[in-house]
């Protein structure tokens, strides 16, 4: 513990210090508690349509709050939950990772916590006053538009699209800016383990899918609030436009939330396998692929409305061709555990579950990729199934390790195993049981989104049990909340580096010290913390100890480059992202809110951005020219 | 009544399950495959020491059937698509469907206008022809799906998308809309009736409505074409032409009520004409409770007539 | 053993500084928003009979004065970014001023050519696409114009560190991006309805 570092690098005290603090951990705690909160408000949603689908012909919900359920549901753990949380993920862990002292643009950083949380707030008190979205998370017109949705409902949801995506956007640039510019010396981007490759391959989708739905659900508020006519056929606008620049979005989004769950499982089963991950380079090379295969699949959700049979066709195989790189991954995942040691700790059962859930997954989503098969299975219960299964399986199982492995690093404790491992089963028996009977109710006949269904259709068995499945990961759910307040409390006290791992965020103290590191590493292999025995052999010297001062290196072999001074404690990105709030709150009701509220946002930012003199007095007496 | 992919009715139907058992069993083998071969790992990984062993083989070898099977379903795939292509049928028996907020409109094509006719949710087809269906909506997207008969078509409003459809086997078949569209999205059915006897309806249906008989049923026509009623919905050889609801001419020959909700009986007809939203809440139709017990009856003895 | 690296500079101009990547992560964005725009643009024109819908072309002044000056404005721009890179603040402050006057009378075009476009964003989908594209492209060079103005103001408060010349230059940067991007935009705005 270094305390001149420590008194620079902290945050400041009290409620100025919360909302002034710009630590990149402390940020991404915000956002992974934050996030999990809508993730149990979004469980609470999908438990009340359980309980409602429970039985035919039910009267526990009627339509109208059924259909903001689902949507709600899907609404929140799309935008609120899955991207916020693995990308929080990358906020904590890439800076430590890469042996840096702190995220690029960490003011930009805090901005983009408040905004989220803004969003998803505003969100939720909607709905809880009545006036939640309910037009699906995928929010089609024309149901969606002015005619078939008045009221604020849908712009409401439209807004919040708004919100999260700029705060993923932003924090994309940031993750962009960390990997490629604040890596130790020596670590070279083939040195860069897997779990950062992983977050960088996803910032860039975010940069070049989010734009789509940003757009697509400005021009909906648009045609619903100011009278355009983007998705209004009888004046030249098309209902399908809205189609393809959504899932333009819609399909990189889910591998956006599946690419972050990749990287979790790299580095949990090179840990417990005590070994690293099999053909480096091919994972490297499938998790691009898989990025940019990811942006040509959107048509597979549009085969049912009418577009030309070659085009769907093309959709049909890129759907298929992009199971290839994922299955370079899990083959050389089981290569890495059969020529390991293995270690079965709670974080690696979640990184198993993986094998059964996602595989399974994937399987169906190739089944769906068939145009003929999805023409029958399209909008049913099997691809209710198949969904729940690629993104559970694929990014929720993998996070619930990720949370049990790092917990550790997090706060400084051990998470109970024996609960974790009952939190475990009960998880993975209660998502089988709810989920793999919906693939067989869709092949009966059952469609998705439907409040109720009749007696006879024969849907109730398969319906009830997927309801006590439903149930059983609550109650998980509540065990794993047991689990966390308890061992943050009373957990075994974790040493730096409790599993003996390979990378860099293990070399520093748990909790780490506002500064990361004492001194910064200079890396000289891949697993930096095996290669050496658990000990850095060279670090950097020559930084700043009473002034917040950064390695900058360069992209590819990181060789150092400049001493960049980062920003003190600073409560500008805070009253910015409320000035934001109240223009996109505002422009749900008025489009003069736009200029309007650009004022207050104007003054807001240059404030953020003017230098104090002080500050440019400190640094000016620390400056070298180039 | 069904509403099952499996219990495939026609060729279009029978087709994708063929598709779907052999896309199944070659994706079962691969989960099977890569769930032994990751137990294996898990039991090889946990029993002994590191083992120097060079996987690149394996994997190698791994990957390369794993494409040759996405080829092959891939092929598979696309040569079903070619084959529902091929059953476009001659002669077809031409529909065009409109989908409405939460009802199908049914219009039976002919090129003789005379013999054309309306009808709405229950759609009879001949075994063994082949239908043309012609979709449009006229409000927001739905999507016209009868498992047992084929796939999925969304009606998208502004524009005509067209399904091709067949039964091999008489029976009776249900259907429901598959695209998300609204507050009754969950109770917009319809169903199916292939029979050998098609044309008997057919002809049934091209008939104006029934003149009532009695003097209740009288009444009953009278309350129609001056009250509310009319304002919606059409009876042919009557004053009463409303467009934005189903065509009543031929109501009694349907088995269900309110888009498959219900069946079609008196006691069903009378409480959707008091009160709809307690059977379909959300839907246009207002209720009636002003109506008195005499005049509602009037009103279901006369929708009765009309077979 | 101990890299030390206290006689690195506080700040590089370019691709090695962090505001260049935050920059480019922006334009990436942004431009990513102006392309997904023309592909609506045209896929509506797919979809229609006649394009443009129930509508004559914008009329060509306002817009072509607009690239005109755009495209003069490039000078000042590269001057100024090269003064920056330079360290001298003396010339930035020169070169601020005079890009910030171009932007603004490149708003006041702007804001004519809003009214010669010949149709409103609520008439038709046509009209809805040409105003969102003009629009975006619009806030755009509001933000940019105001940034400059901001700078320059910065620019005279007082000895600046020397990272400031580093945003000015990346300023200059996200300038360019203005100009460029406004060169496609244009030639749909303007011409593709002309020459289909």
């Amino acid at each position: 513990m270094n305390p001149v570092l420590e008194k620079t690098w902290r945050d400041p005290p009290g409620v100025v210090g919360m909302l002034s603090s710009i630590n990149h951990k402390t940020i991404a705690l915000r956002y992974l508690i934050t996030a999990f909160a809508f993730f149990v408000l979004a469980g609470l949603a999908a438990a009340l349509m359980r309980l409602q689908l429970a039985k035919p012909e039910n009267t526990l919900v009627g339509p109208d709050l059924y259909n903001q359920l689902f949507t709600m549901h899907g609404t929140t753990m799309m935008f609120l939950f899955a991207v916020p949380v693995l990308l929080a993920m990358g906020v904590y862990l890439v800076p430590l990772m890469v042996g840096a002292r702190s995220i690029a643009f960490p003011r930009m950083n805090a901005f983009s916590y408040w905004v989220f949380l803004a969003g998803g707030v505003m969100l939720w008190v909607a709905f809880f006053f009545d006036a939640g979205a309910d037009t699906g998370w995928f929010s089609y017109p024309p149901l969606a538009g002015p005619e078939h949705s008045p009221g604020k409902r849908v712009d409401f949801w439209a807004q919040m699209i708004t919100f999260s995506e700029l705060s993923a956007l932003l924090v994309a640039i940031e993750i962009i800016a960390t990997v490629f510019k604040m890596r130790a010396p020596g670590m070279t981007l083939s040195r860069m383990p897997l779990f950062v490759w992983a977050m960088l391959v996803t910032a860039f989708m975010v940069l070049f899918a989010m734009p789509a739905v940003m757009f697509a659900s400005s021009a909906l508020i648009m045609d619903r609030l100011v009278g355009t006519h983007f998705y209004n056929y009888a004046e030249g606008g098309d209902p399908v436009l809205w189609q393809h620049l959504f899932w333009f979005f819609g399909h990189p989004e889910v591998y956006l939330i599946f690419i972050p769950g990749l990287g979790f499982i790299s580095a949990i089963i090179a840990t417990f396998a005590r070994r690293p991950i099999y053909g480096y380079p091919a994972m490297v090379l499938a998790l691009i692929a898989t990025a940019f295969l990811g942006f040509g699949l959107w048509v597979h959700h549009m085969f049912a409305a009418q577009l030309p049979e070659l085009g769907k066709s093309f959709f049909t195989a890129a759907s298929m061709l992009i199971a290839l790189p994922t299955a370079i991954q899990i083959f050389c995942w089981i290569a890495t555990l059969w020529t390991g040691r293995i270690e079965l700790r709670t974080p690696l059962l979640y990184v198993l579950a993986f094998f059964f859930i996602l595989v399974a997954g994937g399987l169906t989503g190739i089944v769906v990729a068939s145009v003929p098969l999805d023409l029958q299975l399209h909008d049913t219960y099997f691809v209710v199934a198949h969904l729940h299964y690629v993104l559970i399986g694929g990014a929720v199982f993998p996070l619930f390790g990720a949370w049990f492995y790092w917990f550790p690093k997090f706060t400084g404790r051990m998470m109970n195993e024996r609960l974790g491992k009952w939190q475990f089963w009960l998880f993975f028996v209660g998502f089988n049981v709810a989920f793999f009977p919906m693939h067989q109710l869709g092949m009966e006949g059952m469609p998705r989104r439907v409040y109720t269904y009749g007696e006879a259709m024969g849907w109730g068995t398969l319906n009830f049990v997927a309801t006590v499945g439903a149930v059983t990961i609550a109650l998980s759910m509540l065990l794993f909340v047991i689990n966390v307040f308890t061992s943050y409390r009373r957990g075994v006290p974790a040493a730096e580096n409790p599993w003996r791992a390979a990378t860099l965020e293990w070399a520093v103290a748990s909790p780490p010290p506002a500064y990361n590191f004492d001194r910064q590493p200079v890396v000289r292999s891949r697993e930096p913390l095996w290669e050496l025995k658990d000990e850095i052999a060279e670090n950097v010297s020559g930084l700043a100890e009473k002034s917040r001062e950064v390695l900058i290196t360069t992209v590819v072999d990181a060789f150092p480059d400049h001493r960049l001074p980062f920003p003190k404690p600073t409560i500008w990105p805070f009253v910015s992202a409320m000035a934001v709030t109240a223009l996109f709150i505002g422009s749900i009701f008025t489009p003069w809110a736009v200029l309007w509220g650009a004022i207050p946002l104007a003054i807001a930012v240059t404030l953020w951005f003017w230098p104090k003199a002080e500050e440019t007095k400190e640094n000016l007496a620390l400056e070298k020219r180039p | 009544m069904k509403q099952d992919m499996f219990a495939a009715a026609g060729p279009h139907a029978e087709r994708i399950v063929e598709l779907w058992w052999v896309t199944f069993g070659i994706c079962a083998v691969v989960f099977a495959a890569v769930l032994i071969a990751f137990l294996l790992a898990l039991r090889k990984g946990m029993a002994g020491s590191a083992v120097a062993a060079r996987p690149y083989v394996p994997v190698a070898a791994a990957l390369a059937v794993s494409t040759v099977l996405l080829v092959v379903l891939m092929l598979l795939s696309f040569g079903t698509d070619r084959a529902l292509a091929k059953l476009a049928g001659e002669d077809p028996l031409k529909i065009e469907i409109i989908a409405h907020r939460w009802w199908w409109e049914a219009r039976y094509q002919d090129p003789d206008p005379a013999r054309s006719f309306t009808t709405a949710n229950e759609l009879h087809i001949p075994v063994g022809r082949a239908i043309e269906l012609t979709l449009k909506a006229d409000d927001v997207i739905h999507s016209f799906w009868v498992p047992n008969l084929g796939g999925k078509r969304d009606l998208i409003p502004g524009r005509t998308a067209t399904l091709r459809l067949q039964a091999e086997q008489a029976g009776t078949y249900r259907g429901q809309c598959a695209e998300f569209c609204g507050v009754q999205h969950a109770k917009m059915g319809l169903v199916v009736y292939a029979s050998d006897d098609y044309e008997s309806w057919a002809q049934a249906q091209r008939a104006s409505a029934a003149e009532p008989k009695t003097d209740e049923q009288k009444r009953g026509r009278e309350l129609f074409v001056t009250g509310t009623c009319a304002m919606c919905h059409a009876i042919q050889g009557t004053a009463a032409h409303g467009r934005r609801a189903p065509d009543l001419t031929h109501f009694a020959s349907r088995k269900t009520l309110a888009a498959g909700a219900v069946p079609n009986t008196p006691g069903y007809l009378a409480g959707w004409i008091i009160d709809p939203h307690s059977i379909k809440p959300g839907v246009n139709m207002p209720a009636h409770a002003t109506l008195s017990a005499s005049d509602l009856q009037a009103l279901v003895a006369y929708l009765g007539t009309l077979k | 053993m101990s890299l030390d690296v206290s006689n690195l500079p506080s700040y590089r101009y370019g691709h090695h500084s962090l505001m260049w990547w935050g920059m480019m992560g922006l334009i990436a964005i942004e431009g990513t928003v102006f392309v997904m725009t023309v592909m609506a643009y045209f896929y509506l024109w797919s979809q229609a009979q006649s394009w443009p819908l129930s509508a004559a072309p914008p009329d060509l002044l306002w817009g072509t004065l607009n690239l005109l000056v755009l495209l003069a404005s490039i000078y000042p721009n590269h001057w100024t970014k090269r003064v920056a890179e330079h360290g001298d603040e003396r010339k930035m402050r020169i070169g601020l001023v005079v890009c910030g006057v171009f932007g603004l009378v490149l708003l006041a075009i702007r804001a004519l050519e809003f009214t010669t476009l010949n149709v409103r964003w609520d008439t038709n989908a046509y009209g809805s696409v040409v105003w969102v594209l003009l629009g975006l492209h619009t806030v755009h060079l509001a933000t940019d114009v105001y940034d400059t103005l901001a700078l320059a103001a910065l620019m005279f408060t007082g000895p600046q560190e020397g990272r400031r010349h580093v945003d000015v230059a990346e300023n200059a940067m996200y300038w360019y991006f203005v100009v460029y991007s406004w060169i496609p935009i244009y030639a749909v705005l303007y011409w593709m309805p002309r020459l289909a």
